[in-house]
């Protein structure tokens, strides 16, 4: 890890690309449930026909605003934080909070199963931490 | 009805996890080389954009975010976000044997325990199933 970087520093950096993340993974996964099987979509009316239904969802649009900012800040953060740290445990944080905006949001059956998955990812993050 | 994965979707998640863990390994080594960037000066991140290994790191990840998309519209958030942890240890051995950066028996731990978690997550169904509302096609 880079000398000059704080702990806090490192963990407000890695917390803000999960943060957006989240808010872009549930907008995006929201609206492709809307959209419905992209492999059907493309079978029916071709790749541009898919691409089009895509981009023409604004809660896509909405979704991929929240992983532009999510990239820019893990651009941000890679500059400063060691890639094994900060890529896997803002991805696993993502992953965490994920879990239950599914639930939340999506209505996902997060059962024991993903549940317990969560879990030991969270435990990963800690570990990975150390 | 079970939701199972056909090869050809297997292949897209394979896509979905190489790709994402690749391209943060060749945008962590581009940013080694611009070198650290402060709030001061944000405008930094745009000469970001014109090293080599930041622009390959880019289109690594549109590759991901296409593939990603894909397995979205057939599957749950919380089954493929799972999956794709594997690229984890991807992202681990790369930046050991390339990067040269040192992991600790914690993080190996760390790992491991990440990689326990998506066992569990890959045995299950693929797709929550809503039983309320029919698809449009088949209101006809």
């Amino acid at each position: 890890m880079n000398a000059a970087t704080s702990t806090f520093e490192t963990w407000a950096t890695i917390v803000t690309v999960a943060a957006t993340a989240i808010a872009g993974d549930i907008l995006t996964a929201g609206a492709m449930r809307r959209i419905g099987d992209l492999d059907l979509i493309r079978a029916q009316s071709g790749l541009a026909g898919a691409i089009k239904a895509v981009v023409s969802s604004p809660m896509f649009l909405l979704g991929v605003l929240s992983m532009a900012l999510s990239f820019f800040s893990l651009l941000f953060t890679l500059s400063k934080v060691d890639v094994s740290l900060a890529a896997p445990a803002s991805a696993s944080l993502t992953f965490i909070g994920n879990a239950a905006a599914a639930k939340l949001f999506l209505h996902e059956n997060v059962d024991k199963r993903r549940w317990l998955a969560a879990i030991f990812v969270c435990a990963g993050v800690v570990l990975l931490s150390r | 009805m079970k939701h199972t994965l056909t090869p050809q979707r297997y292949l897209i998640l394979l896509a979905v996890m190489l790709t994402a863990s690749i391209g943060d390994t060749l945008l962590s080594h581009g940013m080694g080389q611009v070198g650290p960037i402060s709030f001061a000066h944000l405008g930094l991140l745009f000469l970001a954009l014109r090293n080599p290994w930041v622009i390959s790191g880019i289109l690594l990840l549109l590759g991901f975010f296409a593939s990603y998309l894909t397995a979205l519209s057939w599957a749950d958030l919380t089954f493929v976000l799972p999956s794709t942890a594997f690229g984890y240890v991807v992202v681990a051995l790369l930046s050991r044997f390339w990067l040269h950066e040192h992991i600790s028996l914690y993080r190996w731990l760390g790992i491991i325990l990440i990689v326990c978690g998506v066992g569990f997550v890959a045995n299950g169904p693929s797709l929550t199933e809503h039983p309320a509302p029919k698809p449009e096609g088949a209101a006809k």
